[in-house]
């Protein structure tokens, strides 16, 4: 009756490089991206779009890749924690931030944490705390008590001089 | 425990038209899937009894927002971070804003759709109570042929629509001249972001000169098997001044006509006298 159970080629590129992809069209991105490319950065938190863990910019958007089926990606251009800096290059100024304010403890949180930061200063490069607090509101946190990571947004607002 | 993806399809028809065809050929066989907000929720933990579906969010026909003397159109693909972005629709549907705000985080806000919203049924979603107030009609597509209906006739139960297995939300248009209603917009949930409402209120009420109510609009969730407009406190409302009596005789209609349940995010009880207590203070504040 349909082509259930065949996989399907998607083309997209992640981190800058062009990829096929041979997956079942409903696989989440977060698990083509973690066990077909091994980009093991992105984490899992809920699997299912409470926890912001699994974090990762699909056309400059932030999205919950355990919520994404993978099909939807065809042509788009993603980028996780692994492509945040240019290969080679200083770190971003957000992930330089979260080290100097000590943005983060076990670290599950934090791929997901500098994402939605970096998603926030590219639509609000002058957030206010308000701002601040609604960009990271999807991303739970169980270590930090959240005000390490929030000065680090903070610090990297101000590293760019731009926060309000 | 997670689905056998094998047991699932995901197709993306080349067109509308191609979508449409499908769905009319073997109805009932194809569903539509727009953002995966909540259908991925429900795959991820084996809950997603239908199988076969067609991804739409690459349909432009079901994109965009279109804004005419009379209306102003949605598609049924427009997400909450698209209705937080356009300055008209938030200036003149501030319900529809808050609603986006509320709902989720920002990567909910960016997948999930106002469609989406609209056919998921959930009695506890939050951008239908601000379709209700505004008075919202909907355009079901199909390959044969179109209808627009009015969205507070549209959920006739539980997850039950008034929607054929070979239909698509195509669009949502809104009546404008809003101008001069006064609107109040209140999510009530464990957590401001992320947390499915215990209970959600969002109205609208234009007065009279006189100070009498002439138009009032309550569209509720979660206090009821869909959401609701609640005509019967409406009909207690109109032509009287939102005075201490007024209020007294709305709040107790109110809490006759939603039939909240008790459930894992709250209970009965507290849901009807929230709603009454945020009827009270959207009432209250009409005056000022």
């Amino acid at each position: 009756m349909t082509d259930s159970g065949l996989k399907v080629d998607v083309a997209c590129t992640v981190n800058g490089a062009r990829q096929t992809l041979r997956v079942h069209p409903l696989a989440r991105l977060l698990d083509v991206l973690r066990e077909d490319l091994g980009l093991t950065g992105t984490k899992e938190g809920c699997g299912e779009g409470e926890c912001g863990a699994c974090s990762v910019l699909v056309d400059g958007e932030l999205v919950n890749s355990c919520l994404v089926p993978v099909l939807q990606v065809e042509g788009a251009e993603i980028k996780t924690i692994e492509g945040v800096s240019a290969r080679g290059a200083e770190l971003h100024a957000v992930q330089q931030a979260f080290i100097e304010c000590g943005g983060a403890q076990c670290g599950i949180c934090t791929p997901g944490m500098v994402l939605a930061a970096v998603s926030l200063l590219a639509n609000i490069p002058q957030p206010t705390d308000a701002d601040i607090r609604n960009g990271l509101a999807g991303n739970l946190c169980r270590c930090t008590g959240y005000m390490k990571i929030f000065d680090a947004v903070v610090r990297a607002c101000e590293r760019a001089g731009v926060k309000a | 425990m997670r689905a056998y993806l094998p047991d699932y399809n995901l197709r993306a028809p080349r067109s509308l038209a191609d979508a449409l065809d499908l769905m009319a050929r073997e109805p009932g066989v194809w569903r539509a899937f727009a953002g995966g907000t909540d259908l991925m929720v429900l795959l991820e933990f084996g809950a997603l009894q239908h199988k076969n579906f067609l991804s739409i969010r690459h349909l432009p026909e079901l994109r965009g927002i279109e804004i005419t003397p009379e209306h102003v159109t949605l598609g049924a693909l427009t997400t909450y971070t698209h209705i937080q972005r356009d300055a008209d629709v938030r200036r003149e549907f501030p319900l529809l804003g808050a609603a986006g705000r509320e709902t989720g985080g920002i990567a909910i806000q960016n997948r999930g759709t106002l469609g989406g919203n609209v056919v998921n049924a959930s009695p506890a979603a939050d951008s239908p109570p601000a379709l209700l107030v505004y008075d919202a009609q909907l355009e079901l597509v199909s390959a044969s042929g179109a209808r627009w209906i009015d969205y507070r006739n549209f959920h006739t139960g539980y997850k039950q629509m008034d929607m054929r297995p070979d239909e698509l939300l195509r669009r949502i248009r809104l009546p404008r001249a809003t101008g001069d209603l006064k609107t109040y917009y209140r999510k009530v949930g464990t957590r401001k972001a992320q947390a499915i409402s215990k209970i959600c209120f969002a109205a609208g009420a234009r007065l009279a000169s006189d100070g009498r109510i002439k138009d009032a609009r309550l569209g509720l969730g979660s206090v009821a098997p869909t959401v609701l407009r609640c005509a019967r406190t409406e009909d207690v409302l109109r032509d009287r001044t939102p005075d201490e009596a007024t209020i007294k005789a709305a709040c107790a209609m109110l809490v006759e006509e939603i039939a909240p349940i008790d459930d894992m995010r709250s209970t009965a009880q507290y849901r009807a006298r929230v709603a009454a207590n945020l009827l009270a203070d959207f009432l209250v504040n009409l005056k000022k």
